[in-house]
Order: C-alpha cells, then structure tokens, then sequence
C-alpha cells in the first residue's frame, strides 16, 4: 500500500513519475473514469477550504466521489475519539484518506493504523507533500528541475513548505540562496542534510544582491508573529517586497513562486509580468492531486 | 588491571547475585539509576561509586544492584548516556554473563519529543519512536532532532 507522507518518503523515481503523470493530466491525456466507484475520505481536523477543494475537485475529474467530515467540532473527535480511532473506523468507508491534522506526525500515525491509503494534506508545522509536489511541477513547466538556481525569500526557519522544497530540490542539485532576515534561516540541520546531498546553500540577506543570478524566485509569508512588535514587522516586511523595479534585469527565464495566499510580499504589479507564476502553481494543484490520487489508488 | 580491581575492591564489595554497571561515563551513575527506575523510595540494595580512576577512561563510574537483572530496554537507555558501559551479570559471585551495550537503531517508547505539537505527545495508542543519527536522535513522528540533554528526555 502506498502512503504519501512526506516528500523524503518519495524517492526521485518516484518524484518524477508523478510529475510526469501530472503531465499527461494537464494535456488532458487521462482516463476520467480512472476511479469510477472510489471514494475518498477528506478528513481535515483544521480548515484549509483551497486544500479540501482542490482534492475534491481532482476526485471528481478522475469519477471518483469524495466523503468530508463536517466540522470538528461536531465530530467524534471533539468528544475525546483518538485519531488512531477514527481512522480505523473510516478505513472502512473509504478507498483512501486525505488527512489535514494541527498536530506534527499525524499523519504518519494515520498511515500505521489506516488499512487504506493516506495522503498528507498538512500536519500542524509539518509535512505537506502534495504543495511541494505542486512547485516541483510547475518550476517544471518551465525549465528541466536539474541544477536550478532558486532563492527562497521570506520565513525559512519555520516555513516548512521551504524545507521541503529545499528537500526535494537538493536531489536534483539545486544551488539554494536563502534570502532571509537575520534569526529566520533555514535551520542547521537541513542545511547539513541538502550539504550531504551536494547541494550548496547561499545565505545572503538582500534579494537585489542575488535576484539577477535566480532561475526561480520562491516567495514565502514573513510571519508578523515572529516579530517583537508590528515597527520591527514592517521595517523587514517592507525590505523583502518584491516589485517590478526589483525584477529589472533579471533573467529571462525568471519564474516567481508564491504557495498563497500572499499578503504584501509581492506587489501586485508584479502580476502583470511574464515571470509571475504563483497563480498558475495554484492551479497546478489539480493535475498533481489528481496524479497522487491515481498513483495511490489505482 | 589489577590495580584497578583492587582499588574498586576497597570502594565496593563484590555481590552473590545481581548486576554490576561498569564503565559508566563518569558522574552519569546517577543517570543510569533513575533511568533504569531505582529512586530513593525503591528497595533494591546498592552499590554506587562516581569518579573512580580508570586507565582507559580517566574517570568512570560503577553500579551495582543486588539481585536484579537489566532487561533489554532497561540496557538501550543506559547506552544511550554511557555508551562505554560493560553490563556483568552476577550469579552466585561468578560473572554469568558480561555484555557491552550498544545503542539500537530504532528507540521505542525510550524517548519523550521535546516538540509539544508532535503527535506523540498526545493520548493516542502509540509509543514515541525515535531513529538515532549522527548528530541526535530524530522522531519519526514529528521530524523534530534531539541533540541536546538526552537524558533529561528519557521516560
Ligand atoms: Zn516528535
């Protein structure tokens, strides 16, 4: 049986199967029968309507049905059921679980007891596979994934979506510049791990210095509660903004990553520009859901 | 060698039946007694000598429990504080049984994680497991890397 837990479950074989399914999926080279008579459990122990709606769309597209809990609050969890319970009790209903839990590891706890397979849609700060799946598949799109030049810019101590990015990128050579404000780079001990598989990381502490060297650009959120006060907040948040002046002279082929939703890190002029590509890496969503879905049910 | 039996000789007496911990990181004697669960309100009759001279570890310390064998997880915890210790196993004064420890590669319901938002911290029916890489120990639940005061997680 097989879970999608974590991208480090995922060899690079793996990795590339599905984006190469995700592929033929968005050149609409696919069966939409392919799960005819399948459902789907969503169970999200906390709300993420994007997330929810783009498994249950991508469910639907391959004839698939999807089951979603309600709120928590009324469901058995709310009076006291452990997860490992309710998960054996809806292995029974379901041919696969897609599981959003505010607690780090739930999933793969989920995958110990589930008897069907489990898709990791966020556990608390933790993993979240099929987001990463998603910006693999769109710096794709536009360049072979094999030695890129990326810079992560924004809260990469705590933004695991760029740990995992960083993760999967080192198995394809990357070279990383970790663009952030003092006290928010990526932790020592990833840095180690991507050193291990080659991959160089850059800090460096200005995008302007850096962002004319990037093959992408790959915006996260700086988080306002990382900060002592709001003046602190914004005298950084002003500083990492990325707008069309900043983008002059960058690569042509430069591609501007944001997971979403944004709050003011990227001007909204920069939407206009060819190298905008977070709304496309939105949709992007559906193609590589509908591949992981496949790929564990089928 | 025999200089340095002598020595114990006069610190500790030797014991018809139980378990001698030799070997042991010198001032973690304390450590091995309350991981392996033995307090000040337990019965069992003990030996204890820290910082005792040792040619091969400049200092080391020795435990020995009267009529009590370690059992298997009892032996990985103890590894995972004193990886030099040498366990003895006493029957009858003889030495029935002398083994090293090593430290498993997988640590079931060993360690506590330290990350109060890992799902091993909550009332569900699993043990925390723990995989030892270089630099810590790393849940396998949460990702997060112990690296640091290892016996103050122990359970
Ligand atoms: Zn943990």
């Amino acid at each position: 049986m097989t879970h999608i837990i974590s991208i480090r479950d995922l060899k690079r074989e793996e990795i590339d199967f599905l984006l190469s399914e995700a592929g033929r999926i968005q050149e609409r080279c696919f069966d939409e029968h392919a799960l005819n008579g399948k459902i789907l459990a969503l169970l999200f122990f906390e709300p993420s309507t994007r997330t929810r709606m783009s498994f249950e769309a991508a469910m639907a597209r391959l004839g698939g049905t999807s089951l979603s809990v309600g709120s928590v609050e009324a469901s058995s969890m709310a009076k006291g059921e452990t997860l490992a319970d309710t998960i054996r009790v809806v292995s029974g209903y379901a041919d696969a679980i897609v599981l959003r839990h505010p607690k780090e590891g739930a999933a793969r706890l989920a995958s110990e007891f589930a008897s069907v397979p489990v898709i990791n849609a966020g556990d608390g700060a933790g993993q979240h596979p099929s987001q990463t799946l998603l910006d693999l598949y769109t710096i794709r799109q536009s360049m072979p994934l094999e030695r890129i030049r990326i810079g992560l810019l924004g809260d990469l101590r705590y933004g695991r979506t760029a740990h995992s990015l960083a993760y999967a990128l080192s198995l394809y050579h990357a070279t990383i510049f970790s663009i952030t404000p003092t006290g928010l780079e990526l932790p020592d001990a990833l840095v180690r791990e991507l050193a291990a598989h080659g991959t160089e990381v850059i800090c460096c502490d200005n995008v302007e210095d850096v962002v004319r060297d990037l093959d992408v650009l790959y915006v996260t959120r700086i988080q306002r509660e990382r900060f002592p006060d709001s003046a602190s907040y914004f005298k950084v948040a002003s500083s990492y903004r990325i707008t069309p002046e900043l983008l002059t002279g960058v690569k042509d082929h430069l591609i501007v990553l944001h997971p979403l939703p944004r709050v003011d890190e990227i001007d909204p002029r920069v939407d206009s520009l060819p190298y905008a590509r977070y709304f496309e890496q939105s949709w992007n969503g559906i193609p590589v859901r509908m591949a992981m879905l496949q790929r564990v049910m089928k | 060698m025999k200089d340095e039996t002598a020595q114990q000789g006069l610190l500790i007496s030797p014991i018809k039946n139980g378990t001698v911990i030799d070997h042991i990181t010198g001032g973690e004697a304390l450590n091995v007694l309350k991981i392996i669960g033995i307090t000040g309100t337990t019965h069992e009759c003990l030996s204890v000598a820290t910082n005792v001279k040792s040619r091969i570890m400049g200092k080391k310390d020795i435990v020995k429990i009267e009529n009590r064998e370690l059992r298997e997880e009892e032996v990985d915890r103890i590894a995972l504080i004193a990886p030099n210790a040498s366990i003895n196993i006493i029957r009858d004064y003889k030495v029935f049984e002398k083994k090293g420890v090593t430290i498993p590669a997988l640590l079931v319901g060993i360690v506590r994680c330290p990350n109060p938002g890992c799902i091993s911290n909550t009332n569900e029916p699993i043990q925390s497991r723990f995989e030892v890489v270089p630099n810590g120990l790393h849940c396998l639940y949460c990702d997060w890397v112990i690296t640091r005061d290892i016996t103050g997680h122990i359970i």
